[in-house]
């Protein structure tokens, strides 16, 4: 070899690492990935419009219809507003232990071009994407806590409960799991797609919001039978077609890691559907169309926290639990936990929120066929999601409190007695659902 | 003139439908109803709420009918409604004191 091979043996290669440098330098924005968020956050408006509004609608009485799927359009709305106002920077815009900042308020400084961190170094997506999936995100919490309260609440009350809450326990809990520097998210808490941030979240919110309200008029005397059980399984049907969105869009790209997240969704729900159905046949001899449904979104809720990182054969064994724990849930534990959560927020989204989490931690091992690294260890990580479960839990129930009582103060929780008997449609909306 | 009324089961009302037209009733009033006598009403289960329900869905019948009609009317409507088991219903016959058709006015037994 003489001098110049010699050079360009040593130079050649350090050209094209500085080359590949450069190249990495550019952030990708991949077209698959921004098509698959955007049909993402699709699927996640559709499940709570009309998703979401009609699998409650169809359990309240035909006079209280319109009550529902007003509480969820408007607070949907409402919160998407606020999002882009303040609650994007709050949660996303900058580093912090509990809480982002302003910075990023009216969504100032952020343009078309701007772009939001993916799980992949240097991929990036369209910043205005991130902040619309995670917009629907926050309006979905907020309404199901509209279950929890249905039939008896001020319409304002209801709004402006939702508004307390979203900024001082909504925020604070998305950012502390999901945002840079979250206490939660740097524990190594696992949380794909919201078990906490969403349904623990609303769950005990609604829970407390239960409590508070009161039981309503004639529970536990008069007969309050679901009005149209067809409306609930379409609204069923919807949230579990809805939530391939809300799970593998977590994931932020078109890659593997969706995909995961996406068969995951569709085993746990399914494997709960057949053991609440089975645990309802044990119970009282016979299966229920409502509990097929319910069932179907216990295991949705269970899955979300771990279905980015527990495998097929994990997502069947939490939607098991999740189906079976849930029916507790909304029987035997509703009973005694003596609150009237009229459409089992709790029950439901608090429990299968609860379960869900806390098998992550087992599921995620890679011997039980998950994504955690060699260093996992199913103890320390199910402690993990634990303290993730009791932060959440604690900050929802307290900031779920004080706001109800302010909101009293304000202008009262609930309405007239008379207005509630004739049903809120009239009362509060000057409408009736069916005039036929 | 007498007023026949039959509460009866619902899958029954084409028969009885049919019963009266070949004992010669013109028309009669069908509502829908709700109600229980010996029969027993069925349990209800949403989620962790069970309710008893006591009612069941019947269809009550009425007819006004000539006094000379009556007998076979009822006989009729008994006939046809009757399965043999609990819940077959009841048929009462109640006086008329008046009839009118209201399109032309006629009353008393020109308007049956």
């Amino acid at each position: 070899m003489n001098i110049f091979t010699k050079l360009a043996a040593v130079a050649l290669p350090a050209l094209a690492a500085s080359g590949a440098a450069l190249a990495q330098a550019a952030p990708v924005v991949d077209k698959g990935d921004v098509s698959w968020m955007m049909l993402s956050t699709l699927l996640v408006v559709m499940m709570t419009v009309p998703g979401l509004a009609l699998f409650y609608g169809g359990l309240v009485r035909s006079k209280n219809m319109l009550s529902i799927l007003m509480q969820v359009m408007v607070v949907f709305s409402l919160i998407a507003v606020l999002w882009a106002v303040y609650g994007y920077s709050l949660a996303f815009g900058a580093e912090g232990l509990i809480i982002g900042d302003l910075s990023k308020m009216f969504l100032l400084g952020i343009t078309p071009d701007s772009l939001a961190d993916t799980f992949t170094d240097n991929v990036k997506i369209p910043e205005y994407i991130f902040i619309a999936f995670q917009a629907t995100f926050a309006g979905i919490t907020c309404a199901l806590i509209c279950g929890s309260i249905a039939e008896r609440m001020k319409f304002a009350a209801v709004l402006l409960f939702c508004v307390l809450w979203f900024s001082f326990a909504y925020l604070p809990v998305a950012h502390m799991v999901w945002g840079a520097g979250g206490y939660l998210l740097d524990k190594g808490a696992l949380d794909f797609a919201g078990g906490t941030v969403v349904h623990i979240n609303s769950g005990v919110a609604g829970l407390v919001a239960a409590y508070v309200l009161g039981k309503r008029l004639g529970y536990g005397q008069e007969a309050i039978k679901p009005h149209n059980l067809t409306f609930t399984m379409v609204g069923a049907a919807m949230l579990w077609v809805g939530w391939f969105g809300f799970n593998a869009g977590s994931n932020l790209e078109a890659t593997s890691g969706a995909t995961l997240a996406f068969i995951n969704t569709l085993l746990a729900p399914a494997a709960a559907v057949l053991a609440w159905s089975l645990g309802e046949a044990l119970m009282r001899g016979q299966a229920s169309m409502l509990g097929a449904a319910s069932g179907a979104v216990a295991g949705l809720v269970g899955i979300t926290p771990a279905c980015g990182s527990v495998g097929p054969m994990g997502a069947i064994a939490i939607g098991l639990a999740a189906g079976f724990i849930c029916l507790w849930g909304v029987t035997g534990l509703k009973k005694m936990l003596g609150a009237d959560d009229t459409l089992d927020v709790f029950g439901i989204h608090g429990i299968g929120g609860i379960v869900g989490a806390l098998l992550t931690g087992v599921f995620s091992a890679p011997g039980l066929g998950g994504t955690g690294g060699d260093d996992f260890a199913i103890g320390a990580q199910v402690l993990v999601q634990a303290e993730g479960v009791l932060i959440t839990m604690v900050w929802s129930a307290v900031v779920a409190y004080i706001a109800l009582k302010v909101v009293s103060v304000v202008m009262g929780l609930r309405v007239a007695e008379e207005a509630e008997r004739e049903g809120l449609d009239i009362t509060s909306h000057g409408e009736s659902a069916y005039n036929g | 003139m007498k007023l026949v009324t039959a509460i009866i089961k619902p899958f029954k009302l084409d028969e009885v439908r049919e019963a009266l037209a070949g004992v010669g009733v013109q028309g009669i009033t069908v509502t829908e109803v709700k109600g229980f006598g010996r029969q027993k009403g069925h349990t209800e289960l949403y989620r962790g709420a069970e309710y008893v329900v006591d009612f069941l869905p019947k269809v009550k019948i009425e007819a006004a009918v000539p006094d000379e009609l009556t007998e076979r009317v009822v006989e009729a409507i008994e006939l046809a409604a009757r399965t043999g088991k609990i819940g077959d219903g009841k048929i009462f016959v109640t006086a008329v004191e008046q009839v009118l058709r209201i399109r032309t006015g006629e009353s008393g037994a020109a308007a049956l």
